[in-house]
Protein backbone atom coordinates (compact mmCIF):
# COMPACT_ATOMS: atom_id res chain seq x y z
CA UNK A 1 0.00 0.00 0.00
CA UNK A 2 1.46 3.46 -0.80
CA UNK A 3 1.42 6.03 2.12
CA UNK A 4 -1.38 8.31 1.37
CA UNK A 5 1.44 11.43 1.81
CA UNK A 6 3.61 10.14 -0.50
CA UNK A 7 0.09 10.50 -2.97
CA UNK A 8 -0.19 14.41 -1.89
CA UNK A 9 3.40 15.13 -2.87
CA UNK A 10 2.53 14.80 -6.40
CA UNK A 11 -0.39 17.62 -5.78
CA UNK A 12 0.30 21.15 -6.03
CA UNK A 13 -1.08 23.00 -2.93
CA UNK A 14 -1.30 27.11 -2.04
CA UNK A 15 -2.00 27.05 1.43
CA UNK A 16 -3.85 29.59 2.78
CA UNK A 17 -3.29 30.74 6.57
CA UNK A 18 -6.98 30.63 7.94
CA UNK A 19 -8.52 26.83 7.51
CA UNK A 20 -11.76 26.55 5.31
CA UNK A 21 -12.30 23.44 7.37
CA UNK A 22 -13.97 23.81 11.09
CA UNK A 23 -14.77 20.96 13.52
CA UNK A 24 -16.89 21.75 16.28
CA UNK A 25 -15.28 18.89 18.40
CA UNK A 26 -18.18 18.89 20.94
CA UNK A 27 -20.66 17.38 18.10
CA UNK A 28 -17.85 15.01 17.66
CA UNK A 29 -18.06 13.65 21.51
CA UNK A 30 -19.16 9.83 21.54
CA UNK A 31 -19.85 9.69 17.96
CA UNK A 32 -18.35 5.77 16.92
CA UNK A 33 -18.88 6.03 13.26
CA UNK A 34 -16.36 8.62 12.47
CA UNK A 35 -16.94 8.71 9.08
CA UNK A 36 -14.55 11.67 8.05
CA UNK A 37 -11.49 9.17 9.37
CA UNK A 38 -12.25 6.67 6.28
CA UNK A 39 -13.64 8.87 3.42
CA UNK A 40 -11.64 11.48 3.44
CA UNK A 41 -9.45 11.05 0.25
CA UNK A 42 -6.53 13.01 1.81
CA UNK A 43 -6.74 11.12 5.22
CA UNK A 44 -6.37 14.11 6.75
CA UNK A 45 -8.88 13.10 10.02
CA UNK A 46 -7.47 11.24 12.28
CA UNK A 47 -8.51 9.97 16.14
CA UNK A 48 -6.08 10.79 18.36
CA UNK A 49 -6.56 10.05 22.25
CA UNK A 50 -10.28 10.29 22.12
CA UNK A 51 -10.06 13.25 20.18
CA UNK A 52 -11.03 14.21 16.41
CA UNK A 53 -7.80 16.08 15.09
CA UNK A 54 -7.56 17.24 11.63
CA UNK A 55 -5.66 19.45 9.00
CA UNK A 56 -6.72 21.60 6.01
CA UNK A 57 -3.66 21.60 4.16
CA UNK A 58 -3.63 18.99 1.78
CA UNK A 59 -7.42 19.08 1.47
CA UNK A 60 -8.50 18.36 -2.10
CA UNK A 61 -11.65 19.85 -1.82
CA UNK A 62 -14.07 17.46 -2.56
CA UNK A 63 -16.61 17.98 0.21
CA UNK A 64 -16.81 14.20 1.04
CA UNK A 65 -16.27 14.99 4.51
CA UNK A 66 -19.25 16.94 5.43
CA UNK A 67 -21.48 15.05 3.65
CA UNK A 68 -20.81 11.73 5.34
CA UNK A 69 -20.61 13.15 8.67
CA UNK A 70 -24.21 12.10 10.25
CA UNK A 71 -23.42 14.92 13.39
CA UNK A 72 -23.34 17.48 11.42
CA UNK A 73 -20.02 18.51 13.11
CA UNK A 74 -18.14 19.44 9.92
CA UNK A 75 -18.28 23.25 8.56
CA UNK A 76 -16.47 23.09 5.22
CA UNK A 77 -16.72 26.05 2.84
CA UNK A 78 -14.13 26.58 -0.24
CA UNK A 79 -10.80 28.07 0.42
CA UNK A 80 -10.46 31.47 -1.00
CA UNK A 81 -10.38 32.07 -4.50
CA UNK A 82 -7.19 31.30 -6.27
CA UNK A 83 -5.77 29.05 -3.13
CA UNK A 84 -6.07 25.48 -1.97
CA UNK A 85 -5.65 22.83 -4.38
CA UNK A 86 -4.79 23.21 -7.95
CA UNK A 87 -5.29 20.14 -10.02
CA UNK A 88 -2.55 20.03 -13.19
CA UNK A 89 -2.64 16.91 -15.02
CA UNK A 90 -6.13 15.08 -13.87
CA UNK B 1 -21.27 48.57 -8.46
CA UNK B 2 -20.83 46.33 -12.08
CA UNK B 3 -23.38 46.01 -14.24
CA UNK B 4 -24.00 42.40 -16.24
CA UNK B 5 -26.26 40.83 -18.79
CA UNK B 6 -25.27 37.33 -17.55
CA UNK B 7 -23.18 36.03 -14.38
CA UNK B 8 -21.95 32.32 -14.56
CA UNK B 9 -20.71 31.17 -11.48
CA UNK B 10 -18.13 28.34 -11.81
CA UNK B 11 -16.04 27.91 -15.17
CA UNK B 12 -16.59 24.13 -16.23
CA UNK B 13 -18.02 22.56 -19.35
CA UNK B 14 -21.61 24.10 -18.02
CA UNK B 15 -20.77 27.53 -17.57
CA UNK B 16 -18.35 27.79 -19.74
CA UNK B 17 -20.35 26.57 -22.26
CA UNK B 18 -23.40 29.06 -20.72
CA UNK B 19 -20.81 32.02 -20.97
CA UNK B 20 -19.69 31.59 -24.67
CA UNK B 21 -23.58 30.82 -26.26
CA UNK B 22 -24.52 34.25 -24.49
CA UNK B 23 -21.71 35.89 -25.15
CA UNK B 24 -21.75 35.04 -28.76
CA UNK B 25 -25.59 36.12 -28.95
CA UNK B 26 -23.92 39.59 -27.66
CA UNK B 27 -24.89 39.53 -23.88
CA UNK B 28 -22.37 41.25 -21.61
CA UNK B 29 -21.33 38.22 -19.60
CA UNK B 30 -18.96 37.52 -16.17
CA UNK B 31 -17.60 33.98 -15.36
CA UNK B 32 -16.45 33.47 -12.28
CA UNK B 33 -14.10 30.43 -11.70
CA UNK B 34 -12.86 30.00 -7.64
CA UNK B 35 -9.50 27.93 -8.89
CA UNK B 36 -6.15 30.38 -10.14
CA UNK B 37 -7.22 28.95 -13.54
CA UNK B 38 -10.44 27.59 -14.68
CA UNK B 39 -10.03 23.46 -14.54
CA UNK B 40 -7.79 23.82 -11.30
CA UNK B 41 -10.65 22.50 -9.23
CA UNK B 42 -12.01 19.98 -11.52
CA UNK B 43 -11.57 16.28 -11.86
CA UNK B 44 -13.44 13.61 -14.10
CA UNK B 45 -12.38 10.07 -15.85
CA UNK B 46 -12.64 11.86 -18.25
CA UNK B 47 -14.22 10.80 -21.20
CA UNK B 48 -16.60 13.35 -22.97
CA UNK B 49 -19.61 11.72 -25.15
CA UNK B 50 -21.62 13.26 -27.78
CA UNK B 51 -18.88 15.91 -28.42
CA UNK B 52 -21.05 17.49 -31.22
CA UNK B 53 -22.92 19.29 -28.77
CA UNK B 54 -20.40 22.00 -28.88
CA UNK B 55 -19.77 21.67 -33.02
CA UNK B 56 -22.44 24.39 -33.60
CA UNK B 57 -20.83 26.87 -31.52
CA UNK B 58 -16.95 25.80 -32.28
CA UNK B 59 -17.10 24.25 -35.52
CA UNK B 60 -14.38 21.15 -35.43
CA UNK B 61 -13.67 22.00 -32.37
CA UNK B 62 -11.35 18.75 -31.69
CA UNK B 63 -9.07 19.54 -34.02
CA UNK B 64 -7.48 22.44 -32.18
CA UNK B 65 -9.33 21.57 -28.38
CA UNK B 66 -7.29 19.76 -25.85
CA UNK B 67 -8.82 15.92 -26.40
CA UNK B 68 -6.47 13.21 -25.57
CA UNK B 69 -8.14 10.26 -27.67
CA UNK B 70 -11.14 9.51 -29.64
CA UNK B 71 -12.87 6.78 -28.29
CA UNK B 72 -13.08 3.42 -30.63
CA UNK B 73 -13.42 0.88 -27.35
CA UNK B 74 -15.38 0.25 -24.72
CA UNK B 75 -14.87 -2.43 -22.27
CA UNK B 76 -17.27 -3.19 -19.35
CA UNK B 77 -15.29 -5.49 -16.78
CA UNK B 78 -17.11 -8.10 -14.37
CA UNK B 79 -13.93 -8.22 -11.42
CA UNK B 80 -13.85 -11.54 -8.95
CA UNK B 81 -11.46 -11.85 -6.42
CA UNK B 82 -9.00 -13.00 -9.08
CA UNK B 83 -10.61 -13.23 -12.62
CA UNK B 84 -12.18 -11.15 -14.54
CA UNK B 85 -14.90 -11.54 -17.71
CA UNK B 86 -15.23 -8.51 -20.10
CA UNK B 87 -17.11 -7.24 -22.75
CA UNK B 88 -14.78 -5.70 -25.31
CA UNK B 89 -16.16 -3.60 -28.43
CA UNK B 90 -14.21 -1.75 -30.82
CA UNK B 91 -15.65 0.27 -33.51
CA UNK B 92 -14.51 1.95 -36.88
CA UNK B 93 -17.48 4.14 -37.12
CA UNK B 94 -16.84 5.85 -33.84
CA UNK B 95 -13.17 6.88 -35.97
CA UNK B 96 -14.68 9.79 -37.65
CA UNK B 97 -15.68 13.64 -36.97
CA UNK B 98 -17.79 13.82 -35.06
CA UNK B 99 -16.56 11.16 -33.14
CA UNK B 100 -18.52 9.60 -29.77
CA UNK B 101 -16.51 10.63 -27.37
CA UNK B 102 -12.65 11.90 -26.36
CA UNK B 103 -10.88 11.63 -23.56
CA UNK B 104 -9.52 14.54 -21.99
CA UNK B 105 -7.46 16.04 -19.17
CA UNK B 106 -9.73 18.75 -17.31
CA UNK B 107 -7.02 21.58 -16.29
CA UNK B 108 -6.70 21.57 -20.00
CA UNK B 109 -9.68 21.64 -21.60
CA UNK B 110 -11.77 23.48 -19.62
CA UNK B 111 -9.22 26.08 -19.07
CA UNK B 112 -9.28 25.85 -23.10
CA UNK B 113 -12.94 26.11 -23.20
CA UNK B 114 -13.29 29.15 -20.84
CA UNK B 115 -11.13 30.54 -23.10
CA UNK B 116 -13.12 29.97 -26.01
CA UNK B 117 -15.48 32.27 -23.62
CA UNK B 118 -13.27 35.20 -23.16
CA UNK B 119 -12.60 35.28 -27.12
CA UNK B 120 -16.31 35.75 -27.81
CA UNK B 121 -16.23 39.15 -25.10
CA UNK B 122 -17.17 37.09 -22.06
CA UNK B 123 -15.25 38.43 -19.02
CA UNK B 124 -13.32 35.61 -17.22
CA UNK B 125 -12.67 36.72 -13.62
CA UNK B 126 -10.27 33.50 -12.10
CA UNK B 127 -9.15 33.09 -8.42
CA UNK B 128 -12.66 34.27 -6.86
CA UNK B 129 -15.28 32.69 -5.03
CA UNK B 130 -18.92 33.31 -5.19
CA UNK B 131 -20.28 32.95 -1.32
CA UNK B 132 -23.76 33.66 -2.14
CA UNK B 133 -26.51 35.54 -4.02
CA UNK B 134 -27.74 38.71 -4.30
CA UNK B 135 -31.48 39.55 -3.90
CA UNK B 136 -33.78 41.96 -5.42
CA UNK B 137 -37.83 41.61 -4.20
CA UNK B 138 -37.47 37.61 -3.91
CA UNK B 139 -35.27 37.64 -7.21
CA UNK B 140 -32.06 37.31 -7.90
CA UNK B 141 -30.23 39.94 -8.76
CA UNK B 142 -26.44 39.20 -8.23
CA UNK B 143 -23.38 37.55 -6.47
CA UNK B 144 -21.12 38.52 -3.91
CA UNK B 145 -17.68 37.46 -4.62
CA UNK B 146 -15.07 37.18 -1.58
CA UNK B 147 -13.00 40.33 -2.48
CA UNK B 148 -13.09 43.66 -2.30
CA UNK B 149 -15.81 45.47 -4.12
CA UNK B 150 -16.74 41.90 -4.75
CA UNK B 151 -20.73 42.65 -5.50
CA UNK B 152 -21.38 41.91 -9.17
CA UNK B 153 -25.36 42.15 -10.56
CA UNK B 154 -26.97 40.96 -13.35
CA UNK B 155 -30.72 39.98 -13.92
CA UNK B 156 -29.97 36.75 -14.74
CA UNK B 157 -27.57 33.96 -12.69
CA UNK B 158 -26.50 30.77 -13.72
CA UNK B 159 -25.12 28.48 -11.15
CA UNK B 160 -22.46 26.22 -12.48
CA UNK B 161 -20.30 25.74 -9.46
CA UNK B 162 -20.03 21.72 -9.44
CA UNK B 163 -21.08 18.85 -7.22
CA UNK B 164 -21.13 21.00 -3.75
CA UNK B 165 -23.06 23.70 -4.88
CA UNK B 166 -23.70 26.07 -2.25
CA UNK B 167 -25.83 28.27 -4.37
CA UNK B 168 -28.30 25.95 -5.23
CA UNK B 169 -28.29 25.31 -1.34
CA UNK B 170 -28.48 29.25 -0.38
CA UNK B 171 -31.07 29.45 -3.16
CA UNK B 172 -33.60 26.83 -1.29
CA UNK B 173 -33.59 24.95 -4.92
CA UNK B 174 -31.08 21.91 -3.44
CA UNK B 175 -31.32 19.78 -0.13
CA UNK B 176 -28.72 19.13 1.92
CA UNK B 177 -26.43 15.89 0.69
CA UNK B 178 -26.75 12.05 1.79
CA UNK B 179 -24.29 9.57 1.79
CA UNK B 180 -26.52 7.45 -0.24
CA UNK B 181 -26.78 9.63 -3.59
CA UNK B 182 -23.16 10.80 -3.48
CA UNK B 183 -20.45 9.27 -4.97
CA UNK B 184 -16.43 9.89 -4.11
CA UNK B 185 -13.86 9.40 -6.90
CA UNK B 186 -10.28 9.27 -6.43
CA UNK B 187 -8.13 8.77 -9.19
CA UNK B 188 -4.48 8.79 -10.51
CA UNK B 189 -3.47 9.71 -13.82
CA UNK B 190 -0.10 7.65 -14.72
CA UNK B 191 2.31 8.50 -17.58
CA UNK B 192 2.70 5.80 -20.12
CA UNK B 193 4.42 6.44 -23.63
CA UNK B 194 2.03 6.79 -26.63
CA UNK B 195 3.57 3.86 -28.55
CA UNK B 196 2.72 1.47 -25.21
CA UNK B 197 -0.26 3.31 -24.74
CA UNK B 198 -1.32 1.49 -28.26
CA UNK B 199 0.43 -2.02 -27.86
CA UNK B 200 -1.25 -2.59 -24.69
CA UNK B 201 -4.65 -1.66 -25.24
CA UNK B 202 -4.66 -2.62 -28.84
CA UNK B 203 -5.22 0.95 -30.31
CA UNK B 204 -4.43 2.37 -33.79
CA UNK B 205 -2.91 6.33 -33.75
CA UNK B 206 -5.55 8.51 -31.99
CA UNK B 207 -8.02 6.10 -30.87
CA UNK B 208 -9.02 5.25 -27.10
CA UNK B 209 -10.83 3.08 -25.36
CA UNK B 210 -12.98 3.27 -21.87
CA UNK B 211 -12.65 0.34 -19.61
CA UNK B 212 -15.20 0.37 -16.69
CA UNK B 213 -15.37 -2.13 -13.69
CA UNK B 214 -17.56 -3.66 -11.35
CA UNK B 215 -17.68 -6.49 -8.98
CA UNK B 216 -14.38 -6.84 -6.64
CA UNK B 217 -13.04 -3.31 -8.29
CA UNK B 218 -13.95 -2.02 -4.81
CA UNK B 219 -14.09 -4.77 -2.66
CA UNK B 220 -17.31 -5.12 -0.47
CA UNK B 221 -17.86 -1.12 -1.17
CA UNK B 222 -20.86 -0.22 -3.36
CA UNK B 223 -18.85 1.43 -6.65
CA UNK B 224 -17.03 0.46 -9.48
CA UNK B 225 -13.22 1.18 -11.11
CA UNK B 226 -12.38 3.18 -14.48
CA UNK B 227 -9.34 2.93 -16.80
CA UNK B 228 -9.38 5.61 -19.57
CA UNK B 229 -6.14 6.05 -22.20
CA UNK B 230 -5.15 9.45 -22.75
CA UNK B 231 -2.49 10.62 -25.27
CA UNK B 232 0.76 9.42 -22.90
CA UNK B 233 -1.16 9.03 -20.13
CA UNK B 234 -3.48 6.63 -18.34
CA UNK B 235 -6.22 7.61 -16.29
CA UNK B 236 -7.47 5.41 -13.48
CA UNK B 237 -9.29 5.36 -10.30
CA UNK B 238 -12.53 4.08 -8.12
CA UNK B 239 -15.58 5.57 -7.39
CA UNK B 240 -17.49 4.33 -4.66
CA UNK B 241 -21.11 5.30 -2.79
CA UNK B 242 -20.02 7.64 0.40
CA UNK B 243 -22.22 6.00 2.65
CA UNK B 244 -21.14 2.58 2.10
CA UNK B 245 -17.43 3.96 2.35
CA UNK B 246 -18.22 4.94 5.58
CA UNK B 247 -20.28 1.98 6.57
CA UNK B 248 -17.84 -0.07 5.63
CA UNK B 249 -14.97 1.91 7.51
CA UNK B 250 -12.54 1.66 4.20
CA UNK B 251 -10.57 4.28 2.63
CA UNK B 252 -10.83 4.97 -0.69
CA UNK B 253 -6.96 5.55 -1.44
CA UNK B 254 -6.70 2.07 -0.59
CA UNK B 255 -9.42 0.57 -2.68
CA UNK B 256 -7.53 2.47 -5.53
CA UNK B 257 -4.51 0.53 -4.40
CA UNK B 258 -6.29 -2.66 -4.33
CA UNK B 259 -7.82 -1.69 -7.80
CA UNK B 260 -4.08 -1.13 -9.14
CA UNK B 261 -3.13 -4.49 -8.05
CA UNK B 262 -5.72 -7.10 -9.35
CA UNK B 263 -4.27 -9.59 -11.46
CA UNK B 264 -6.62 -8.00 -14.37
CA UNK B 265 -5.65 -4.42 -13.70
CA UNK B 266 -1.64 -4.62 -12.55
CA UNK B 267 -0.62 -5.71 -16.18
CA UNK B 268 -2.14 -2.87 -17.81
CA UNK B 269 -0.67 -0.03 -15.58
CA UNK B 270 3.31 -2.00 -14.98
CA UNK B 271 5.95 0.48 -15.32
CA UNK B 272 3.81 3.65 -15.52
CA UNK B 273 4.65 6.68 -13.30
CA UNK B 274 2.19 8.46 -11.18
CA UNK B 275 1.90 12.02 -12.21
CA UNK B 276 -1.05 12.96 -10.40
CA UNK B 277 -3.76 12.09 -7.45
CA UNK B 278 -6.97 13.52 -7.44
CA UNK B 279 -10.41 13.10 -6.03
CA UNK B 280 -13.74 14.81 -6.31
CA UNK B 281 -17.62 14.17 -5.32
CA UNK B 282 -19.91 12.67 -8.03
CA UNK B 283 -24.01 13.29 -7.92
CA UNK B 284 -24.88 9.66 -8.83
CA UNK B 285 -28.44 9.82 -7.19
CA UNK B 286 -29.78 11.11 -10.73
CA UNK B 287 -33.24 11.88 -11.27
CA UNK B 288 -34.01 10.58 -7.01
CA UNK B 289 -31.62 13.58 -6.35
CA UNK B 290 -32.57 16.72 -8.78
CA UNK B 291 -32.92 19.80 -7.54
CA UNK B 292 -35.58 22.77 -8.39
CA UNK B 293 -33.74 24.11 -11.61
CA UNK B 294 -34.85 27.49 -11.46
CA UNK B 295 -35.93 30.65 -9.50
CA UNK B 296 -36.41 34.37 -10.79
CA UNK B 297 -33.17 35.28 -11.64
CA UNK B 298 -31.16 31.85 -11.04
CA UNK B 299 -30.78 28.72 -13.40
CA UNK B 300 -29.15 25.60 -11.71
CA UNK B 301 -26.58 23.85 -14.64
CA UNK B 302 -24.27 21.03 -14.79
CA UNK B 303 -22.79 18.94 -11.61
CA UNK B 304 -24.69 21.30 -9.64
CA UNK B 305 -28.28 20.46 -10.62
CA UNK B 306 -27.06 16.91 -10.00
CA UNK B 307 -26.59 16.17 -13.95
CA UNK B 308 -24.71 13.20 -13.91
CA UNK B 309 -25.99 10.07 -15.56
CA UNK B 310 -24.37 7.14 -13.39
CA UNK B 311 -26.14 3.90 -15.39
CA UNK B 312 -23.76 0.85 -14.88
CA UNK B 313 -22.98 1.15 -18.26
CA UNK B 314 -22.80 4.65 -18.92
CA UNK B 315 -21.08 7.02 -16.90
CA UNK B 316 -21.10 10.56 -18.51
CA UNK B 317 -21.44 13.91 -16.96
CA UNK B 318 -19.55 16.35 -19.33
CA UNK B 319 -22.16 16.34 -21.90
CA UNK B 320 -24.79 17.23 -19.74
CA UNK B 321 -23.05 19.75 -18.31
CA UNK B 322 -22.75 21.14 -21.44
CA UNK B 323 -25.91 20.86 -22.93
CA UNK B 324 -28.02 21.90 -19.61
CA UNK B 325 -25.68 24.89 -20.26
CA UNK B 326 -26.47 25.58 -23.37
CA UNK B 327 -30.00 25.16 -22.24
CA UNK B 328 -29.54 27.94 -19.43
CA UNK B 329 -27.88 30.58 -22.17
CA UNK B 330 -30.83 30.10 -25.00
CA UNK B 331 -33.53 30.68 -21.42
CA UNK B 332 -30.88 33.40 -20.70
CA UNK B 333 -31.46 34.81 -24.43
CA UNK B 334 -35.23 34.77 -24.45
CA UNK B 335 -35.54 36.78 -21.26
CA UNK B 336 -33.15 39.47 -22.30
CA UNK B 337 -35.32 39.75 -25.05
CA UNK B 338 -38.49 39.62 -23.33
CA UNK B 339 -37.01 41.46 -20.61
CA UNK B 340 -38.65 38.74 -18.62
CA UNK B 341 -36.88 37.59 -15.81
CA UNK B 342 -39.53 36.32 -13.85
CA UNK B 343 -39.78 32.56 -12.59
CA UNK B 344 -42.23 31.52 -15.47
CA UNK B 345 -39.59 33.00 -17.56
CA UNK B 346 -36.85 31.13 -16.04
CA UNK B 347 -39.08 27.50 -15.70
CA UNK B 348 -38.36 27.25 -19.78
CA UNK B 349 -35.05 26.09 -18.42
CA UNK B 350 -36.54 23.10 -17.39
CA UNK B 351 -38.88 22.88 -20.19
CA UNK B 352 -36.09 22.59 -22.97
CA UNK B 353 -34.26 20.04 -20.51
CA UNK B 354 -37.15 17.65 -20.81
CA UNK B 355 -37.42 17.78 -24.56
CA UNK B 356 -32.98 16.76 -24.32
CA UNK B 357 -31.58 14.03 -23.25
CA UNK B 358 -30.97 15.64 -20.42
CA UNK B 359 -34.07 14.98 -18.39
CA UNK B 360 -34.91 12.26 -20.45
CA UNK B 361 -32.21 10.33 -20.52
CA UNK B 362 -31.86 10.59 -16.27
CA UNK B 363 -35.82 10.13 -16.31
CA UNK B 364 -35.76 6.94 -18.40
CA UNK B 365 -33.05 5.27 -16.61
CA UNK B 366 -34.34 6.49 -12.88
CA UNK B 367 -33.87 3.25 -11.58
CA UNK B 368 -30.54 2.62 -13.19
CA UNK B 369 -28.81 3.81 -9.68
CA UNK B 370 -30.54 1.68 -7.43
CA UNK B 371 -30.25 -1.62 -9.71
CA UNK B 372 -26.14 -0.47 -9.58
CA UNK B 373 -26.38 -0.08 -5.95
CA UNK B 374 -27.52 -3.98 -5.50
CA UNK B 375 -25.84 -5.09 -2.99
CA UNK B 376 -25.71 -8.81 -5.34
CA UNK B 377 -24.81 -6.80 -8.71
CA UNK B 378 -21.91 -5.50 -6.66
CA UNK B 379 -20.31 -8.49 -4.72
CA UNK B 380 -22.10 -11.52 -5.68
CA UNK B 381 -23.00 -11.92 -9.56
CA UNK B 382 -19.11 -10.83 -10.67
CA UNK B 383 -17.64 -13.26 -8.39
CA UNK B 384 -19.95 -15.89 -9.22
CA UNK B 385 -19.48 -15.26 -13.04
CA UNK B 386 -16.10 -15.65 -12.48
CA UNK B 387 -16.41 -18.68 -11.06
CA UNK B 388 -18.93 -20.16 -13.97
CA UNK B 389 -16.38 -19.00 -16.70
CA UNK B 390 -14.04 -20.91 -14.19
CA UNK B 391 -15.58 -23.99 -14.49
CA UNK B 392 -16.36 -23.61 -17.84
CA UNK B 393 -13.12 -23.90 -19.15
CA UNK B 394 -11.12 -25.70 -16.12
CA UNK B 395 -9.74 -28.71 -18.21
CA UNK B 396 -8.31 -31.01 -15.75
CA UNK B 397 -8.69 -34.57 -17.74
CA UNK B 398 -12.11 -35.19 -16.38
CA UNK B 399 -15.43 -35.74 -18.79
CA UNK B 400 -16.91 -32.28 -19.19
CA UNK B 401 -20.51 -31.54 -18.38
CA UNK B 402 -22.69 -29.34 -20.60
CA UNK B 403 -23.07 -26.05 -19.59
CA UNK B 404 -26.29 -25.40 -18.41
CA UNK B 405 -25.71 -27.98 -15.39
CA UNK B 406 -21.51 -26.02 -14.91
CA UNK B 407 -23.90 -23.16 -14.28
CA UNK B 408 -26.42 -24.45 -11.52
CA UNK B 409 -24.12 -26.52 -10.10
CA UNK B 410 -21.76 -23.30 -9.90
CA UNK B 411 -25.19 -20.91 -8.66
CA UNK B 412 -25.76 -23.53 -5.61
CA UNK B 413 -26.04 -22.47 -2.46
CA UNK B 414 -25.02 -18.57 -3.70
CA UNK B 415 -27.85 -17.77 -5.04
CA UNK B 416 -31.56 -18.73 -4.96
CA UNK B 417 -33.16 -19.10 -8.59
CA UNK B 418 -36.15 -16.57 -7.55
CA UNK B 419 -33.51 -14.45 -5.90
CA UNK B 420 -31.66 -14.08 -9.62
CA UNK B 421 -34.89 -13.68 -11.63
CA UNK B 422 -35.92 -10.85 -9.15
CA UNK B 423 -32.62 -8.77 -10.00
CA UNK B 424 -32.83 -10.22 -13.84
CA UNK B 425 -36.17 -8.02 -13.49
CA UNK B 426 -34.94 -4.92 -11.85
CA UNK B 427 -32.04 -4.98 -14.00
CA UNK B 428 -34.38 -5.38 -16.93
CA UNK B 429 -36.13 -2.13 -15.64
CA UNK B 430 -33.09 -0.02 -15.35
CA UNK B 431 -31.73 -0.51 -18.36
CA UNK B 432 -33.42 -2.48 -20.92
CA UNK B 433 -37.48 -1.84 -21.11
Amino acid sequence: MQPIEERLELVRFKVDKTPHIRLDREKCVGCDTTACVYVCPAGLFELLGGEMHFSYEHCLECGTCYVACDRKAIEWEYPRGGWGVSFRAS
Amino acid sequence: MQHFDAIVAGAGPAGSSAALAMARAGLQVALIERGEYPGAKNVSGAALYAPNLLADLLPEYWEEAPVERYLTRRVVTLLGQEAAVSLDFRTNHFSKPPYNGFTMLRPKFDRWLANKAEEAGALLISSTVVDDLLYKNERVAGVRCRRQDGDLYAPIVIAADGANSFLAKKAGLQHEFRGDEMTLGVKEVVRLDAHTIEERFNLNGDEGMTNEYVGYATGEVKGGGFLYTNRDTLSLGVVVQIASLAQKKMRAYELLDQFKQHPAIAPLVRDSVTLEYSAHMIPEGGWAMLPTLSRAGLMVAGDAAGFVFAAGLFLEGMNFAIASGLAAAATAQEAHANQDFSAESMARYRKQLESSFVLKDLKNFRHAPAFVNNERLQNVYPELLCETMENIFRSDGKPRRKIGRVVLNTMRGKVSLLTLLRDGWQAGRALLF
